[in-house]
C-alpha cells in the first residue's frame, strides 16, 4: 500500500466483512515517544481462536475466492519496516481490535495519506455502520462520529454529496491542526 | 474552525433538493475494494465516479463497493449495471476512465468497449 489511509481502508473492509455495525479508528501521534499508532476496533463476529495465532501469516484467511489473505500481513510489513509492530485482539462474537504502530521519524514510515477520503468513502458505501474517528497528539484530541452527524441531519441521508464534502473538509482541517506539527508531510 | 452546527445549513438546502430528485431506480456502479483493488487505486476511482456524477446531477445513479471481483491483475475493476440489469465489467480503471464512462456509458448509454474485460485480454 502507498500510504496508511489505504491500509485503513483495507483493514476496515475486514470489519465490514465481519458484519460489524460500529467501527472506531484511533490515530495517535506521540512526538516524544516518536510513535504513531493506528487502532481499529469493531464489534463484528471476531476471529476464531485457532486462526488468531497465525493471523499475521498471509496463509490465514477465511475467504473463499483464494487461499491467501493479504490485508493484515501487508500492514504488518509496513509497520515492521518502520520500526513498529502489529497486534490483534479478538473475541468470537464480541469484536476485534487491531493495533499498528510506526516510528514517526523512520525513513521507511509510510505517509499518512488522505484519511478524510478513506472515511468518506467508507461512510458513503456503508451508511448504516456507525464510524468514529479520534485523532490525537499528546495534548489535543479531535473526535468525529457519524452518529452525531446523523442526529444533526435528521431526515437528510448522510450519503448526500454536500454532506460528504463537508465531512471531508471537517476531518481534513482537524487532522491538520492535531497532526500538522507532528507529521511534517501533512503541512507539506 | 468548522463545527457540526454548519450541517444545519446543509440540511435545509438539501431538503429542498431531495424533494425534486428522482428515486434510486437508475444505474448502479460497483467498485471492487478487496486488498488488491485498494492497492491498485480503487479509492480514487470511486471518488471520481461520485464527483463526476454529482457534477452532472445524475442523482439516481448509486455508487457502492464490493469485495473481491476475482481478477487481481486487472484491478481496479468496476461493474456498471444498467436499468435492465445488463452488466459491463471495466478493468484497470483510473479516475480519467471513470470520467469518460460517466459521460459515454452512464449519460449516453454507449458502452466504452475499449475499457472492458474482453478488450484487456486481447
Ligand atoms: N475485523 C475482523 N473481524 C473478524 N475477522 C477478521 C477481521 N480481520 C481479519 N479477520 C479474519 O482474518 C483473515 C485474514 O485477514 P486479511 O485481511 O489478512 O486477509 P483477507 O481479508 O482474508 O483477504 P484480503 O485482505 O487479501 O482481501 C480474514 O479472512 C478473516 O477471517
Ligand atoms: S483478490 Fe484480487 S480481485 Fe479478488
Ligand atoms: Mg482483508
Amino acid at each position: 500500500m502507498k500510504d496508511l489511509s489505504l491500509h485503513l481502508m483495507d483493514i476496515v473492509q475486514n470489519s465490514i466483512s465481519a458484519k460489524a455495525d460500529k467501527v472506531c479508528v484511533f490515530l495517535t501521534a506521540d512526538n516524544e515517544a516518536d510513535l504513531l499508532t493506528m487502532i481499529i476496533t469493531d464489534n463484528g463476529e471476531g476471529i476464531e481462536e485457532h486462526l488468531l495465532k497465525d493471523i499475521t501469516s498471509p496463509f490465514t484467511t477465511t475467504r473463499k475466492t483464494r487461499k491467501v489473505g493479504m490485508g493484515i500481513s501487508l500492514l504488518m510489513a509496513s509497520s515492521n519496516m518502520a520500526g513498529g509492530d502489529l497486534k490483534i485482539y479478538s473475541k468470537r462474537f464480541e469484536g476485534t481490535t487491531l493495533e499498528a504502530s510506526f516510528k514517526i521519524s523512520h525513513i521507511d514510515r509510510l505517509p499518512l495519506g488522505d484519511i478524510a477520503e478513506t472515511m468518506v468513502t467508507l461512510i458513503m458505501s456503508s451508511p448504516d455502520i456507525e464510524f468514529e474517528l479520534s485523532v490525537s497528539n499528546k495534548k489535543d484530541c479531535f473526535k468525529f462520529t457519524t452518529m452525531e452527524v446523523k442526529e444533526q441531519l435528521k431526515e437528510v441521508p448522510i450519503t448526500q454529496f454536500e454532506v460528504l464534502s463537508w465531512i471531508r473538509d471537517y476531518i481534513n482541517s482537524e487532522i491538520k491542526i492535531i497532526l500538522g506539527g507532528v507529521l511534517n508531510e501533512i503541512l507539506g | 474552525m468548522k463545527s457540526l452546527a454548519e450541517l444545519e445549513e446543509i440540511r435545509k438546502k438539501t431538503l429542498e433538493q431531495i424533494s425534486l430528485r428522482k428515486s434510486n431506480d437508475g444505474m448502479r456502479v460497483i467498485v471492487g475494494m478487496a486488498t488488491c483493488g485498494i492497492a491498485a487505486g480503487a479509492r480514487p476511482v470511486m471518488t471520481a465516479f461520485v464527483e463526476e456524477l454529482n457534477k452532472r446531477n445524475m442523482t439516481d445513479v448509486t455508487v457502492t463497493m464490493t469485495g473481491c471481483i476475482g481478477v487481481c491483475r486487472l484491478e481496479p475493476i468496476v461493474e456498471v449495471i444498467d436499468k435492465d440489469g445488463n452488466k459491463t465489467t471495466y478493468v484497470k480503471m483510473t479516475p480519467e476512465k471513470a470520467v469518460r464512462i460517466v459521460a459515454e456509458h452512464i449519460v449516453n448509454g454507449r458502452v466504452c468497449a475499449d475499457y472492458t474485460i474482453g478488450e484487456a485480454d486481447k
